[in-house]
């Protein structure tokens, strides 16, 4: 990593200026760079070690000083890491491991010559691609927000300058008024990206004119969804970019103290966005008289406690001010009574980071790109049973088809679609007849389903959609604080029924009765985590209405998840006779029957753990 | 007194909105958060016992009893649940003889879930002492848990 080149403080926009323009020349030594993902997606694959090595190789063939390490937050491809990009030549690899280091710098480096190994296979075509920008993956992506984190070692404020980092926030301090910030973010069309969608620059103007002297503005980073890291792999790869637009925002509601409220599950998206903190401290764009603009303002980071509800904004702020996350019921808005009883703005990490992109290309060109109520792009975790498991960032307006088939290359394991669900716990399961819906806040509320944070979670025959509900309902009933009735014994009540159904003993009365359990949880729980609740169990019920039955009627659970309704047993034809199922099966409900004979199963002593599923890589043990 | 939680509560300048950040450092120390530490957060920052304890059972990531030498983190966030990540739990479960929430009577393991670490590409994700293990089945928890000593 570079060092910090100027200690002292960026007093003023020529300072700045200057610094960026050193930076610039540094980075634009004419020497390769080598982009290596170190985000957590990567992590299990071992990229840390992979670093290591790189930077032992580097030493040992003399390219030390020669040749850029750039250790980087998330690349996209999480599937296929570690991703190693190199330039120039935007040559992409994928799944990197230290045998392949010695030859990717003798080889590429030294040599330019491509490993053909390590390049990506279009599963379309099969043929090798080189370069990144021709992987189908990244293709029809605009990766606007996330497109920098390769740009970036991780939590460098020295990248971020020189790729343009807090020249917006220059530009809206010395030259634009609150107003006319505002006004620019309100005409950009810009809508929270937590969920709900909430216009931006709507909430900042009541924020303003909210009576106080004393304002807050924080970030929500407490993305809770389970399936979501949109904000994980943002936060983590380029804090600085939230940083910025918080700063922004800050000074055109008037706030001179911020929050960054941050998910304790994430540890590389807290030490970086407190190492982001500390040098924009140390650089001066925090603190007092901000580049000489005589705006005062700093931020302070809290960490979460691993409580869903805290993602809602009320329950946030309580649990900012030190006490239980409870929410509250919002008849006075936060932006007049938030924390601590003061006006408060709060925006998700992606809503901030949009913010410099806004301040620096202008809302016209930011409306460009998108539908008519949905503006920009929008970052999600594609993940589940898809081929291209990733970070995706597309153009609002893009359908949910060619997310899910064109950049995610369709399903794994060539089985066939059923479902996806976005918006997490709050939001629905969308079945293949609306995979042409574009994704577009409206359109999905409309379907059932919502934007929500960036979850979006494929599913395929083998997932069955009652326990998905299921799934949901334990999810949300842990997570219920508790204060409000509907939310605390609907959510509950509603798993018992599908506890029921599940065990096959539901009935054909169960179906109407969760509908109108769910009507009464909209209608009257206090926040949006009971008012939403129901959307998992609803558009399951209206678009899949044949599993429920085959649950009731058939006692059948058509995917096989469903354990009480299921069971596994042995393919004749397929089984060799290797006997590992026998020496896995803990209840030794398996015989050996003979080499090359098929084995046995006891069905009567069978607990249905899979592990015989799991470790037969024949597929001769079957559910039914 | 007990210096380490002084030190941690005058870190935060003791105040009271970083009261789960306080916690989170206090069970960094300990792997839990003792019911002295408790008493000694209220005395020096002022806040009723009661209320220290309201957050400290509220929120998921606390542990009042002593947890084991190693903390295993089950994902169960949606992308690990679709690849199976609770037949994964459960083979845990057996393999250690507790259910999730508990610890072994040696104080070994400590078994929690998680939703969402944010490795989904890898699920079924489990997490040991802060290092991730992707693309977990059930066939491969003995093996995995037998690293741990």
């Amino acid at each position: 990593m570079t060092m910090i080149t100027a200690v002292k403080k960026i007093g003023s926009r020529q300072d700045l200026e200057a610094l960026r323009k050193e930076l610039v020349k540094e980075r634009r030594a004419e020497r390769p760079v080598i982009s290596l993902c170190n985000g957590t997606a990567c992590r299990p694959y071992g990229c840390l070690k992979l670093t290591e090595d790189f930077k032992k190789e580097l030493a040992k063939q003399g390219l030390e000083g020669k040749v850029e390490l750039r250790v980087t937050g998330c690349h996209g491809l999480c599937e296929k890491g570690p991703i190693v990009v190199i330039q120039p030549g935007d040559i992409f690899y994928q799944q990197v491991n230290s045998e392949d280091v010695p030859e990717i710098l003798s080889e590429t480096i030294t040599r330019g010559k491509i490993i053909d190994r390590l390049l990506h296979t279009d599963p379309a075509t099969g043929r090798k691609v080189v370069h990144r920008n021709e992987i189908p993956f990244y293709r029809k992506q605009e990766r606007n927000i996330l497109g920098n984190n390769v740009e970036i070692n991780l939590a460098n404020i020295d990248d971020y300058i020189a790729i343009g980092g807090y020249t917006a926030l220059a530009k809206a301090l010395l030259e634009m008024t609150s107003e006319q910030i505002i006004d620019e973010i309100k005409a950009s069309g810009l809508r929270g990206r937590g969920g709900a969608g909430f216009p931006t620059g709507t909430k900042w103007e009541s924020c303003r004119h909210a009576p106080g002297d004393i304002k807050y503005v924080i970030v929500n980073a407490d993305e809770g969804d389970p399936g979501a890291y949109a904000n994980e792999g943002l936060l983590s790869g380029n804090p600085h970019s939230v940083l910025e637009g918080l700063i922004i925002g800050a000074y055109a509601i008037g706030a001179k103290q911020g929050y960054v409220y941050v998910r304790n599950e994430y540890p590389l998206s807290l030490a970086n966005i407190t190492t982001a903190l500390r040098q924009a401290e140390q650089l001066g764009l925090l603190g007092t008289n901000i580049l000489g603009s005589g705006f005062d303002f700093s931020v302070r980071i809290n960490r979460g406690g691993g409580a869903f509800v805290c993602g809602e904004s009320t329950a946030l702020m309580a649990s900012l001010e030190g006490k239980v996350g409870e929410p509250r019921a919002k008849y006075v808005h936060t932006a007049e009574k938030g924390l601590w009883n003061r006006p408060s703005d709060l925006n998700n990490v992606e809503t901030w980071a949009n913010v410099p992109l806004i301040i620096n290309k202008g809302a016209e060109w930011y409306r460009k790109l998108g539908t008519e109520g949905s503006k920009g792009t929008k970052i999600f975790s594609l993940v589940g049973k898809i081929n291209n498991t990733g970070l995706v960032e597309v153009p609002m307006g893009i359908t949910l088809r060619e997310i899910i088939y064109d950049i995610g290359g369709g399903i794994r394991d060539g089985k066939k679609f059923k479902a996806v669900q976005t918006g997490g716990p709050s939001g629905g399961c969308l079945p293949e007849s609306m995979l042409d819906l574009p994704v577009d806040f409206d359109e999905l509320s409309k379907a059932g389903s919502m934007m929500g944070s960036g979850g979006m979670i494929v599913m395929d025959e083998t997932t069955c959609m009652v326990d998905i509900a299921k799934y949901f309902l334990t999810f949300l009933e842990e997570e219920s604080c508790g204060k409000c009735l509907p939310c605390r014994e609907g959510i509950k009540r509603m798993r018992q029924v599908f506890d029921e159904i599940t065990e096959g003993r539901g009935s054909e009365k169960d179906l109407e009765f969760l509908e109108q359990l769910s009507a009464t949880l909209i209608d009257s729980s206090l926040c949006g985590l009971g008012q939403t609740a129901p959307n998992p169990v609803l558009t399951t019920i209206r678009y899949f209405r044949n599993e429920y039955e085959a649950h009731i009627r058939d006692k059948k659970c058509p995917a096989g998840v469903c354990k009480a309704l299921m069971h596994y047993y042995v393919i004749e034809e397929k089984c060799p006779g290797c006997g590992l199922c026998v020496k896995e099966c803990p209840q030794q409900a398996i015989a050996f029957m003979g080499k090359k004979k098929p084995v046995v199963m006891d069905e009567s002593k069978c607990i249905k753990c899979g592990v015989c599923y799991d470790v037969c890589k024949l597929g001769a043990i079957g559910k039914r | 007194m007990n210096d380490k939680v002084t030190a941690i509560i005058n870190k935060y300048g003791g105040e009271r909105g970083q009261l789960v950040s306080i916690l989170q450092d206090i069970q960094a120390e300990y792997y839990y958060l003792p019911g002295e530490a408790l008493i000694q957060v209220s005395e020096i920052m002022g806040i009723p016992a009661s209320r220290i304890y309201d957050v400290a059972t509220f929120f998921k990531a606390f542990s009042l009893e002593p947890r084991g030498k190693h903390i295993i983190n089950i994902c169960l966030g949606t992308a690990c649940h679709v690849r199976g990540g609770s037949r994964v739990l459960e083979q845990v479960e057996r393999c250690l003889s507790i259910k999730r929430g508990q610890t072994t009577k040696d104080h070994k393991f400590t078994l929690e879930t998680v939703n969402c670490m944010g490795c989904c590409a890898v699920g079924p994700a489990v997490k040991i002492d802060g290092d991730y293990y992707g693309r977990m089945s059930t066939d491969k928890v003995e093996g995995l848990l037998a690293k741990f000593e």
